[in-house]
């Protein structure tokens, strides 16, 4: 059991310059597993990715990777172990090609040499990044950059992937595709860590997932399991407890 | 030269020729903006740095300034490197204008580090073809501007090469546009802003070569050349390479037809009038993004 658990994350506190912005949170990430995190705005989600990214460094607790020690890692060395974040907003290099942004995916470690073999698969899941591939990418539709973004973390041959808000400002449609690539990438052995805004359809779609409140872990357990929870019910489905029982 | 005397393609076609060596000076400049932000203050005495090397390189082995290329690229490449992992690296962690200052205290070790080393006499590089001239009819040209306008090319297409062609140089690419999400992608951005400014000066190195064959120089030099710098950069607009060399192309040309229309003591108040322009009427530069 403890072999299954990737990513650990015990007790930590990040702070944003002198604002805290995560207080003793703990989380746990199974090998294979769908985990999302779900939260409001200001909950803490992005911070909590940036620390596994190493973006931010916790001043207290620890986040171990496959046994290791990565909390006072930098990003690029978090990445060559194996994680890679897609940021909330896409983010992709929007003055270079299509092409350009899936390749600077595969800049860390070992994932140059599997690069050929990651394009035919991340191709082969989005074949409409294929088709415009010579295009800059500041001219793809949000729903594409957003199948950019996922397919250039692809590119770093993650085993655990992290995906800040992928569904923001796309259409139901577009969200519905993605999330089938999603379970595609989960196929291909790739454990993925995810936020969301979208509770139910977040709890549709995960195995797990960890309810985030003002930088403290308020809530986790199985989808099934938080979906008939009363209290995310009244938080986020807008249905009284009391009525329901 | 006053209104209408000679004929007007000679300053045109000068111009352009001397346009590739301003494009020579800017594109580390350029390169230096475009990927850290900051506007490096020492870039023209770190391109009469160069000359200087050059300089020395000829005058005590008699090496050949082009051939001294070999040697003078590498050092510049190191200092480079040395000077943002160093200097510039740890003012960036203190605040955005730190570094700006710290530029500043370089540009000012520089020239009077080359007081002392070669007295505020100009100095030139003279080899046995840069004093030439070749004619193209019945017009005559320096040799050394024809080399200028070469070398400004070559630089030119060796850099875009190696940024969208590379690995390092795609990175230097994404981390320009967005630091964060290039250190997601496994960029190490610290290692990728020491590799963007020694290529920009291996590239100041070949600028000052170049500048030394054509022009004579002075420990103050450099002042001179980063306002040409900023001009061509402002014209051509930061972060494009192919941007940076027509800039230097167009501010030439206004320059010596300046100073064919208007005489040559107006010729730069023409290319400042050009600058100033372009800052208001389109900001991003000619070829902006």
């Amino acid at each position: 059991m403890i072999d299954d658990i990737v990513l650990k994350i015990d007790g930590i506190d990040v702070f944003h310059g002198t604002f805290q912005s995560l207080w003793n949170v703990s989380l746990e990430v199974r090998r294979g597993e769908m985990l999302a995190l779900i939260g409001a705005n200001t909950a803490g989600k992005t911070t909590l990715l940036d620390a596994i990214s190493g973006i931010l460094h916790p001043t207290k607790g620890t986040i171990e990777f496959q046994g290791k020690n990565i909390g006072g890692l930098d990003p690029y060395q978090i990445v060559e172990l194996g994680i890679t974040q897609v940021p909330e907003g896409r983010c992709v290099f929007s003055d270079m090609t299509v092409l350009d942004n899936l390749i600077i995916g595969s800049y860390a470690g070992s994932a140059r040499r599997k690069r050929a073999e990651n394009l035919k698969t991340v191709t082969d899941l989005f074949p409409k990044l294929a088709e415009r591939k010579r295009q800059v990418a500041k001219t793809l539709s949000g729903g594409e950059q957003q199948m950019l973004a996922i397919g250039r973390g692809l590119m770093a041959d993650p085993k655990l992937m992290l995906i800040d808000e992928m569904s923001l400002g796309l259409a139901p449609i577009v969200v519905d595709e993605i999330f089938k690539a999603l379970a595609k990438i989960r196929a291909r052995g790739i454990t993925v860590l995810f936020v969301e805004q979208n509770v139910h359809r977040t709890l549709k779609e995960a195995d797990r997932a960890y309810i985030l409140e003002t930088g403290r872990v308020a809530l986790s357990g199985t989808a099934a399991d938080l979906r008939d929870n009363a209290e995310v019910k009244k938080a986020y489905f807008g249905i009284d407890a009391c009525e329901v029982t | 030269m006053g209104m209408g005397s000679g004929d007007v393609i000679t300053p045109l076609i000068i111009g352009i020729m001397l346009g590739g060596l301003y494009a020579l000076i800017a594109l580390g400049l350029s390169l230096i903006f475009g990927v850290m932000r900051l506007i490096n203050l020492a870039h023209g005495d770190l391109v009469i740095l160069s000359s200087y090397i050059a300089y020395a390189l000829l005058t005590y082995l008699g090496l050949d300034p082009v051939l001294g290329l070999v040697i003078s690229i590498p050092f510049m490449f190191v200092l480079g490197f040395v000077i943002q992992r160093y200097l510039l690296g740890k003012g960036f962690a203190v605040s955005s204008e730190t570094p700006l200052i710290i530029a500043f205290g370089i540009s000012l070790v520089l020239q009077n580090l080359n007081q002392i080393l070669w007295t505020p006499l100009s100095r030139g590089l003279n080899t046995s073809y840069s004093r030439m001239s070749f004619f193209v009819g019945e017009r005559q040209f320096p040799v050394s501007y024809l080399l200028d306008f070469v070398a400004g090319i070559v630089v030119m297409l060796a850099l875009r090469a190696f940024l969208t062609k590379t690995y390092m140089g795609r990175a230097i690419t994404a981390a320009s546009q967005d630091k964060r999400a290039a250190q997601l992608m496994g960029i190490n951005t610290n290692r990728v802003y020491g590799y963007a400014f020694a290529i920009a000066m291996g590239s100041a190195a070949v600028a000052g070569t170049f500048l030394g064959m054509t022009f004579p120089f002075t420990p103050t030099s450099g002042i001179s050349f980063l306002t040409i710098a900023f001009g061509t950069v402002v014209i051509g607009g930061l972060g494009s390479m192919l941007g940076t060399f027509f800039g230097g192309i167009i501010l030439g040309v206004f320059q010596t037809m300046g100073g064919y229309l208007f005489g040559p003591a107006s010729q730069m108040l023409i290319v400042y009038v050009l600058v100033l322009l372009i800052l208001a009427i389109r900001p991003k530069g000619l070829f902006g993004r």
